[in-house]
């Protein structure tokens, strides 16, 4: 039905983009998005992986071309959307991508970028994380939009993520501004059959043009800047009110007003109730003042369909005032709910419900107590699940664990998480609760790319304010839960190419920590060894525990030893205390299973010697 | 009015690969020229955690099956059946594959693994119909246990508007060459089972 040559030799391939017919593609809408860059002709990419935002940058990594973009693995998202800015400055159209929480370490050139403009056009894609699938908080980034007054796109799926890619930046270009695309987990990990367009032509080299009054943020500039600002706001409403993703339906007298992957909802939810409803599907911020309007002249009530915050429906509610004040809204307090995410029969049973039509029939009861739980858990051989154990035997049950953001959250059961805030607040928790008079022992501990990212200005501010606690760097050289994405501990780039390895122990001592050891997680009598070195350090003691991510490990061919319980097992079960779930218990005997990964570590704890490594 | 022209949950065990079947799924369907959308599980709940993956043949909307809609459920491991069973359409079918995987809270002896009737007769009082299979052990046959989820690949390619062939170009896509033939014989070994 589609037939053409790029399909047939496999779309499989990375995305070098030959001769373009147009294509459907049953595409990612990450790499949707990423194509969209691509189409859009973007010359730098930077981003900080988080989920469900990693892929675009992982696609675009693939990407092959004369001259392609510059992409790169920043140290965080600040560092991401400051570098993007300063390419977009030189005249080249540049992209940010990052998690919604990555908004937040990105706030601050956000807010101000606003004010200060773009040169070519500069896009700020941030994914965001309703229901937490994977991340600590579900904030919704429509209101950092709104704040900076920064114009916000909100996809309802892959082909108009894709689409709203290109456009936004022709419309940061147009008004000087940055753009948000907000993706939402169901759009970025959605798939859908996308019809691709043809790679833009790459810019030339772009050049810095010096213009003090537009980038040099001095109070002087920024008065001006801000009244700018606001006064850009009625045209890019104006321009925003014809773009394609912004529909009207207007039908009978109760009407719904969605917005993003809501709007999806709501069409396929009007389709089966077959009801003759008006509706308006939105997709873009600030928001089309016109046609909110025009609904709310037509119709008796209204529902306001959104997920998170109520961002359309205070807008609305103003704008009820003036010109309907008698229209019936229902919205937040009442039909949908403010947390977590919407999916169709949410929104199917809230249409249903307000207009007196039968919910769906309820599923038949299934038995689900009889299921065991199957939580996500550290893989058999994961070096955290053995550093973790050390630190415990060491520092002792009453012993404080901050803890950080990445795989090692999923060892919470060890007892070595007692916190976990947001990226490298394992240090500043830990010093904060030392300084708060905690007479435990402080074993703080984070990840690489963790320490990386957030963890080096805590480090500093640790040893600077003489914090007596220990910080253990989980190394496994990687960023292993969003996908494994080079960082610059790894001596590689996001590309592939190598690069200077930033030594993390001279990082460490550079600034400021009294005792630095590295140790092999796997030999754990050394490990403990060095914790307890840590633990009557008078200081700040840092303990770099390194081995590589055991997925990594093997994909990299390691061929791992081999494990088995000899008949020496006297069935203490200590070693299940381990957690690993390469170990089994049968028969009031341990055994191995198919999981192991041969890091030996059981071995090591078994008080009898029962396991032992065979030959293969 | 039904807003979708098959509608399928894939389940399974991180790393199982729950996402292969979707993604030749979807290349199928745009091969075969008709609108196609699903739903991943990426992230956290990939390690060793319970994955869900939604597919949505000939259609336009929700990238996932609602609760009681999906006309097929494929499970690549029992207890996973049963947990997402509720997203089976009452005249739906289970495709199961009953190698069990037993989870961290089994082995550390915290949980109880169910026997296999306990799992499966709840789901055949849910659904039409469930075809139960050990897929791991026919893919041993073809070649290789990791070829279990083209096991129920083989198993499904009966049950969805898209012709065989279109399916195995789509196959041919996305498995790598030298593994193509083990993979073509899972395929089979699987369609056997349902036939």
């Amino acid at each position: 039905m589609y037939p053409n040559d790029y399909q047939r030799e496999g779309a499989n391939n990375s995305p070098t983009i030959k001769r373009w017919l147009p294509v459907r593609e049953y595409l990612l809408g990450n790499a949707a998005i990423a194509r969209g860059l691509i189409e859009a002709g973007v010359g730098l990419v930077a981003g900080y992986p988080g989920t469900p935002s990693s892929e675009i940058i992982e696609t675009l990594v693939g990407f092959k071309s004369e001259r392609p973009p510059h992409v790169e693995w920043s140290v965080n998202e600040k560092v991401a959307l400051e570098v993007a800015a300063g390419a977009c400055w030189t005249g080249r159209r540049a992209a940010a991508t990052m998690k919604h929480v990555g908004l937040n370490v990105a706030a601050d050139p956000f807010m101000t970028l606003a004010y200060l403009g773009v040169g070519s056009g500069l896009v700020v894609i941030c994914a965001d994380d309703p229901y937490c699938h994977s991340s600590q908080n579900e904030q919704d980034s429509r209101r950092y939009a709104q704040f900076a007054g920064i114009p916000c796109l909100d996809p309802e799926n892959p082909q108009e993520a894709k689409e709203m890619t290109v456009f936004a930046f022709e419309l940061s270009e147009k008004f000087n501004i940055p753009v948000m695309l907000r993706p939402t987990t169901r759009v970025s990990h959605a798939r859908e059959d996308v019809e691709v367009g043809q790679a833009a032509k790459s810019a030339t080299k772009g050049r810095f043009v010096k213009d003090p009054a537009r980038r040099v943020a001095l109070p002087i500039h920024a008065r001006p800047l801000h009244h700018e600002l606001l006064a850009k706001q009625a045209a890019i409403e104006e321009e925003l009110e014809k773009a394609p993703w912004n529909s009207i339906e207007l039908k009978g007298d109760t009407g719904i007003i969605a917005s993003g992957i809501a709007g999806l909802y709501a069409k396929e939810a009007v389709t089966e109730l077959g009801e003759d409803l008006s509706l308006l599907c939105i997709g873009t911020y600030p928001l089309p003042g016109k046609m909110i309007r025009h609904m709310l002249e037509h119709v008796r009530r209204v529902m306001i369909i959104e997920e998170l915050e109520p961002v359309v429906e205070e807008q609305v509610r103003m704008i009820a005032r003036e010109v309907n004040p008698g229209v019936e809204i229902l919205g937040k307090d009442a039909a949908i709910s403010r947390e977590g995410e919407l999916d169709y029969l949410r929104v199917r049973e809230a249409i249903a419900n307000m207009i007196g039509k039968p919910a769906c029939q309820e599923p038949s009861d299934l038995p689900m107590g009889v299921l065991p739980p199957r939580p996500p858990s550290l893989c058999p051989g994961c070096s955290h699940r053995a550093t973790y154990y050390a630190m415990r035997k060491v520092f002792g049950k009453k012993a404080i664990y901050p803890s950080d953001i990445g795989c090692y959250t999923m060892a919470v059961g060890m007892g070595t998480v007692d916190t976990c805030l947001c990226m490298g607040a394992s240090i500043t928790l830990a010093s904060g609760i030392a300084f708060g008079g905690e007479e435990e022992g402080i074993c703080c501990s984070l990840g690489d790319s963790t320490f990386l990212h957030g963890g080096m200005t805590g480090l500093l501010n640790a040893a600077y304010n003489k914090a007596r606690i220990t910080v253990t760097i989980l190394d496994n050289s990687t960023t292993a839960m969003t996908g494994h994405q080079p960082h610059p501990g790894t001596g590689m780039t996001a590309t592939g190419e190598e690069t200077t390895r930033v030594s993390i122990e001279a990082l460490a001592r550079a600034l400021g920590a009294g005792m630095v050891e590295t140790v092999d997680p796997y030999r754990l009598d050394e490990t403990m060894e060095s914790f307890k070195r840590a633990r009557d350090y008078p200081g700040l003691s840092v303990i770099i525990a390194r081995q590589p991510c055991v997925i990594r490990a093997r994909r990299g061919g390691a061929r791992p030893k081999t494990f088995q319980v000899g008949e020496e097992c006297i069935g203490c079960k200590l070693c299940l205390d381990y957690d690993c779930p390469a170990i089994e218990f049968e028969n009031d005997k341990a055994k191995i299973n198919a999981l192991c990964s041969g890091c030996g570590v059981c071995a090591a704890i078994c008080s009898s010697s029962a396991i032992k490594e065979v030959a293969r | 009015m039904r807003t979708s022209e098959c509608d399928l949950v894939i389940v399974g065990v991180g790393g199982q690969g729950v996402i292969l079947i979707s993604d030749v799924l979807g290349r199928a369907a745009v091969l075969a020229g008709k609108p196609v959308c699903g739903a991943e599980t990426h992230g956290m709940a990939q390690r060793g955690g319970s994955v869900i993956n939604h597919t949505r043949i000939g259609c336009r909307f929700s990238p996932m099956v609602a609760a009681g809609g999906a006309d097929v459920l494929v499970a690549l491991e029992p207890a996973e059946a049963l947990r997402f069973a509720q997203f089976l359409s009452p005249a739906g079918v289970a495709l199961v594959n009953t190698r069990p995987v037993l989870p961290s809270t089994v082995t550390s002896g915290k949980a109880r693994y169910p026997p296999l009737d306990e799992i499966l007769a709840p789901i055949e009082g849910h659904s039409s119909r469930v075809i139960a299979m050990d897929a791991t052990a026919l893919a041993q046959t073809a070649g290789s246990s990791q070829a279990m989820n083209v096991v129920m690949l083989g198993a499904l390619s009966r049950y969805i508007p898209i012709s065989e062939d279109l399916v195995l170009q789509a196959l041919a896509q996305v498995v790598p060459p030298r593994f193509l033939e083990i993979n073509r014989k899972a395929f089979v070994l699987g369609k056997a089972e349902v036939e």
